[in-house]
């Protein structure tokens, strides 16, 4: 069996040749097992949102090969690339579309890498299917299919950008600090959601987060990244037995003596 | 003066005029659909609206004088709109060109190529002309309510089929590209697909209208598109604010909404006659419109501020 994903030797700079000038991943390599839910911690701007963009072709990369589950998708735009991906993102206003309703926003993420045709963009069979999944939340969205989304708390919103991943079962999820924006009770649910969605569903995932508590309960991989590269990847019963203070002094170490983030430190 | 001015003024002549206000208006809403297409679901504002308009009436129009049927002729108008959108479209997606400047750039092209389609700056039809799918003679003919029948018929098959459209796997995908172009990617819609698309779309309606207005007129001018996009933006407008509440929330919401910005350029025209009938120079028609669009457009920008003026002050 091969690998779910591949992330080979990949590079990216932004603004090449300003003073802008900013090497974001620096020859990044990672493979990741059909099943593996990696967490990724770091300081800011180590790389972290940039390694996800980079799978999710949002810009293509400068060197370097991703492969997914056997497929290589370095030069897929990121439309085509959405076939394998489920993406949740910080903001919680970026995963669903406002103004259109939850079940349109619903058969929208189950038509994702299909041919959209002109058949009926909702079918029946779809709503009741979707009224289930949403049941399961239990936040009562079960009740609201034909409300707008926009009306929704950034959790409701998320939690549905959680379940649109999914709907259409994807190769890789992508968690980019899904739960940062959120009130600390919210953020808990929406966690707790994601451990279920990816679990039933038997998902390879990726998030990122600056909760080390959760990066280290959350998953059975963690990695650390710094300055564009991956410093720290543990697994099994060693990633278990971590600490909070065991990956600070991991990222103290790496950062040359240099004190971990304000960020980094309360979380 | 004054009561010189108001005794002078003939109520019955705004009366007469209202007609031809209503068949102006259902045919503009064309426009307006056009213009609600891409400036409220796709979030893009296009100015080719201005130059498809009249390509759609100079090909009609020179079709018609070929001896082509005067409805057959419009399937080319649409056509042609479609070729104009799809410029534009390329023009964003494909070449990066920010939209309004892509659009404004085919614009331009398009009064050239108008020229170039009727030889001259202005083609009329005959008379004579039978078959016609409008006409200014039939607004005062004796059936002129068979006329209207068909007309307003017209134009809710329109608002059904672009309610369809934009019902369909593919409608779904352009409105969500309009809302959200980051989550329509992520959920594996080519926008740039979408967008080209609901250009086309768009100024295809943009052309037809142009194709009936023409005939309408019983003419064909290379400024018949001066400021179009004003009026369309003023239909939509006028619609959303007199109709937005009443539309919003119900099954079938979004066809009312439709159907609401023929109404919308329906009372374009008849504030636009009102406006002459007080005698106002006409020349001061286009600052008139460009003026309501500007305050309606700003009115919601405007409240918004204010109310967060108030929260905070609490
Ligand atoms: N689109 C972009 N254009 C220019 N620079 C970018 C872009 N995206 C990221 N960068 C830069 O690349 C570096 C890495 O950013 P990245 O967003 O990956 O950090 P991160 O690890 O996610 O940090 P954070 O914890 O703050 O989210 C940063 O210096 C950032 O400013
Ligand atoms: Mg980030």
């Amino acid at each position: 069996m091969g690998y779910m994903l591949e992330i080979e030797n990949v590079h990216k700079t932004f603004n090449i040749g300003t003073i802008n000038e900013k090497v974001a991943l620096n020859g990044v390599n990672l493979k990741l097992n059909e099943g593996d839910f990696v967490t990724i911690i770091g300081g800011n701007g180590a790389g972290k949102s940039t390694t996800l963009n980079a799978i999710a072709g949002v810009w293509p990369v400068d060197q370097g090969k991703l492969i997914v589950d056997g497929t290589d998708i370095t030069r897929l735009p990121e439309h085509k690339r959405a076939a394998y991906l489920g993406r949740v993102f910080q903001d919680p206003m970026i995963g669903t579309a406002a103004t259109m309703s939850i079940e349109e926003n619903m058969a929208i993420a189950a038509r994702r890498g299909e041919r959209r045709g002109f058949g009926w963009g909702i079918s029946k069979k779809e709503r009741e299917e979707y009224k289930k999944k949403l049941k399961v939340l239990g936040l009562g969205l079960e009740e609201r299919l034909s409300s707008r989304v926009g009306l929704l708390s950034g959790g409701q919103r998320q939690a549905i950008t959680l379940l649109m991943a999914a709907l259409k079962k994807p190769k890789l999820l992508l968690l980019d600090e899904h739960t940062a924006a959120l009130d600390p009770k919210t953020a808990a649910k929406v966690l707790e959601i994601s451990d279920k969605i990816i679990d039933e569903n038997g998902l390879t995932a990726m998030m990122v987060t600056h909760n080390m508590k959760d990066a280290i309960v959350h998953g059975n991989r963690l990695i650390m990244m710094h300055e564009g590269k991956i410093i720290y990847d543990v697994s099994g019963e060693e990633k278990k037995s971590l600490s909070v203070s065991d990956l600070l002094a991991k990222f103290e170490e790496a950062s040359g003596g240099e004190f971990a983030n304000d960020r980094m430190l309360l979380a | 003066m004054i009561i010189n001015y108001l005794s002078s003024l003939d109520p019955t002549a705004l009366l007469r005029a209202l007609p031809g206000n209503v068949a102006q208006g259902l045919i503009w809403g064309i426009m307006a659909l056009g213009v609600y297409i891409t400036f409220r679901i796709l979030d893009f504002a296009d100015l080719t609206v201005d130059g498809s308009l009249a390509t759609g009436g100079a090909v009609a129009v020179m079709l018609i004088k070929g001896g082509m049927h005067p409805a057959v002729a419009l399937i080319f108008a649409f056509l042609a709109g479609l070729a104009a959108g799809f410029i534009t479209g390329m023009l964003h997606t494909a070449f990066g060109i920010p939209g309004i400047l892509a659009s404004i750039l085919t614009q331009i092209a398009l009064y050239s190529i108008n020229l170039g389609i009727m030889g001259k700056s202005n083609q009329s039809i005959g008379i004579a002309q039978q078959n016609l799918v409008a006409s200014l003679r039939y607004v005062t003919a004796d059936d002129r309510e068979i006329f209207f029948l068909k007309l307003i018929l017209g134009c809710l098959l329109l608002v059904a089929f672009v309610y369809w459209v934009f019902g369909t796997e593919i409608g779904s995908a352009i409105r969500a590209t309009g809302c959200n172009p980051q989550m329509a990617r992520a959920q594996g819609i080519n926008t740039n697909f979408t967008k080209v698309a609901a250009l086309m779309f768009s100024n295809g309606l943009v052309g037809l209208c142009g194709g009936i207005y023409a005939q309408y007129q019983g003419s064909a001018d290379v400024n018949a598109g001066r400021g179009a996009i004003v009026i369309g933006l003023a239909a939509v407008i006028i619609s959303e604010v007199i109709f937005g509440k009443l539309c919003s929330g119900k099954r079938f919401s979004f066809a009312y909404t439709l159907s609401a910005v023929f109404v919308g350029a329906i009372l374009y025209y008849v504030a636009y006659t009102l406006v002459l009938w007080l005698r106002m120079p006409s020349d001061y028609m286009k600052l008139f419109s460009a003026i309501v669009v500007a305050c309606f457009l700003a009115i919601p920008y405007l409240k918004e501020k204010h109310a967060v003026k108030r929260r905070m002050a609490k």
